[in-house]
């Protein structure tokens, strides 16, 4: 067994878990006060939710042997990650099957949460989570598959991005990132606007909340970008500055947008410049050269910062601008590698910029446009099924209210001073001291349930 | 008795408090407030995206006086708290039937 690989696999799953967390303080700062506790679960619920599934069948989905075409992973053969928990790393090196599987659930989780960005306020907690389900089986899983699974010499054949395609995709920009940001946009379509979008203001709340959730992400994504060197080695090493060095470059590009567009340099501004960094150096940190990374970084924060305000000209409220940041950064990314990848970089070949020819530019188009398409596709039929069938919006009233109230009965913060807030309500389990403390408990979970 | 209610800006309250004291009145309630006049409100600009905020936070105090030292109160306010600029404020006075302290159930202008 390879002692420092697996540590470091081990090290950077859990770092690349902080990013769920991270990322739902991220969203949850820039919803409304009302809605933020709802905006918290959906990235809660769907980590508990795919890890489940990664365990039970996505690993295998992903991972397992290809049934044809490179197109999906046989869901049988690790059922249950059966046959995994035995040793079979020699003495000379080799990664406990175990690291790989848990380094590779944390991005299936973290995927599914980048999405709920897009249909803040407004999504039944039921409906997403049966959303997240159902995308991250037939959707993440076989991308996975696609991008991530590499054949090897013990006869393992894997997906067709990574193996027959041979594009570059060094930690996820088109698994991850496009994929996230097409169903984000085709969910948003499909949910609708908020109530007043566009009309009323929707202003973040809690703007030192984003900024802590933008630092947990780019803390975390050292373990995304690094670690997906599935080594504690030089290529590691590489991404883990080319990481570094491209967010720094994105903010500095984000903020100049806005000083020159809007007059002042944000705090939201520099949190997501942040963020579309390390987007598009995602794809792109084991291929590039430092010099080239800030490059990638200062164009991906200033076309990030122009993307954001598509938003308004088009009408689809895509509530915290998964697409403008993600999937445009992923495509910044993915096919930025076309054209700024180096041989000399350690998991690179030659771009267009570095005398590579149109070769590794058309691969990455290719590998970029077969995601878009298959995620916009499935994703439109799992949420359309979805409306059909249990609906996937709040009442307008709950919605104008407060999704916190509806979803979950709670409120993020207690604004109250005087009074106290109320009296105590029956606790579950206990038994009722008085009649007319019955009838109020009642009265109050049929005011907030549904 | 007369009630007088000054709307401020929040950052004058220490030198209004002061100048009220120096006066020698001996005590008001000042509670947060937000609202605009003819000064309006400001924008901000979150991902390009530009709101125009209506209400602006003030500074509401409330000051039972005299009938005899309102005028004289008005003036203090309106000198301590003035910067010259847009949206300093407006104060009023409004006639008041009667004042109890709690306390003592002392009635009119004992209970000042």
């Amino acid at each position: 067994m390879d002692t420092g690989a697996t540590a470091w696999v081990l090290t950077s799953a859990s770092l690349v878990l902080l990013m769920t967390p991270g990322l739902a303080l991220f969203y949850g700062g820039m919803v409304r006060a009302k809605s933020v506790l709802n905006m918290l679960m959906m990235s809660f619920g769907a980590a508990a939710l795919v890890g489940v599934l990664w365990v039970m069948y996505g690993y295998s989905i992903a991972f397992g042997d290809d049934m044809g075409a490179g197109l999906l992973g046989n869901p049988a053969q690790y059922l249950g990650l059966a046959g995994l928990m035995e040793d079979t790393t020699t003495e000379a090196g080799g990664l406990p099957a175990m690291a790989f599987v848990g380094f590779q659930a944390v991005f299936a989780i973290l995927t599914v949460a980048l999405i709920s960005g897009a249909v803040a306020d407004r999504m039944k907690f039921s409906s997403w989570m049966l959303f997240a389900g159902l995308w991250a089986t037939l959707v993440y899983f076989p991308v996975a598959h696609w991008v991530f699974d590499f054949s090897n010499d013990s006869g393992h054949v894997g997906g067709w991005i990574a193996n027959n395609l041979g594009a570059i995709d060094f930690a996820g920009g088109t698994a991850v990132h496009i994929n996230a940001g097409v169903a984000a946009l085709v969910l948003a379509l499909i949910v609708g606007k908020r109530r007043g979008f566009g009309r009323e203001p929707m202003r973040p709340h809690n703007l030192p909340t984003v900024m802590l959730g933008a630092g947990l992400l780019w803390f975390g994504w050292f373990g995304f970008n690094a670690g997906s060197a599935l080594g504690a080695n030089n290529t590691a090493s590489v991404a883990w500055v080319n990481t570094l060095v491209a967010t720094c470059a994105a903010i500095l590009g984000w903020l100049l947008v806005e000083r020159f567009r809007d007059g002042h340099a944000t705090s939201l501004g520099g949190a997501s410049g942040a963020v579309a960094g390390l987007v598009a150096i995602t794809p792109a940190c084991g291929a590039l050269s430092p010099f080239g990374s800030i490059v990638l970084g200062a164009v991906a924060g200033v076309l990030c910062a122009l993307a954001v305000g598509l938003k308004y000209r088009f009408g689809y409220d895509d509530s915290l601008d998964v697409v403008g940041v993600h999937l445009v950064g992923g495509l910044v990314g993915t096919i930025g590698v076309g054209f700024l990848a180096t041989s000399n970089a350690p998991a690179g070949v030659d771009g267009l910029f570095f005398g590579g020819g149109f070769a590794s530019l058309g691969d990455q188009v290719i590998a970029a446009l077969a995601v878009m398409v298959y995620s916009a596709v499935v994703t439109a039929v799992i949420a359309l099924v979805i409306k059909a069938v249990m609906g996937l919006r709040v009442s307008d009233e709950d919605e104008a209210s407060g999704i916190d109230q509806s979803q979950h009965a709670e409120a993020g913060y207690d604004f109250v001073t005087l009074g106290g807030g109320g009296s105590a309500a029956r606790q579950s389990g206990a038994e009722a001291r008085a009649p007319h403390l019955d009838v109020r408990s009642e009265r109050t979970s049929e005011g907030v349930g549904a | 008795m007369k009630l007088v209610t000054a709307i401020i800006k929040p950052h004058k309250l220490d030198d209004v408090k002061a100048a009220l004291e120096a006066f020698g009145i001996q005590g008001m309630t000042v509670s947060e407030a937000s609202g605009y006049g003819r000064q309006r409100g400001h924008t901000e600009v979150y991902r390009g995206a530009e709101y125009t905020v209506d209400l602006v936070p003030k500074v509401r105090l409330e000051i039972l006086v005299d009938d005899l030292d309102a005028t004289s109160v008005v003036d203090v306010v309106v000198k301590s708290a003035t910067t010259g600029r847009i949206g300093d404020g407006k104060v009023w006075t409004t006639p008041v039937d009667d004042v109890v302290r709690v306390r003592t159930a002392e009635h009119g202008a004992d209970a000042l």
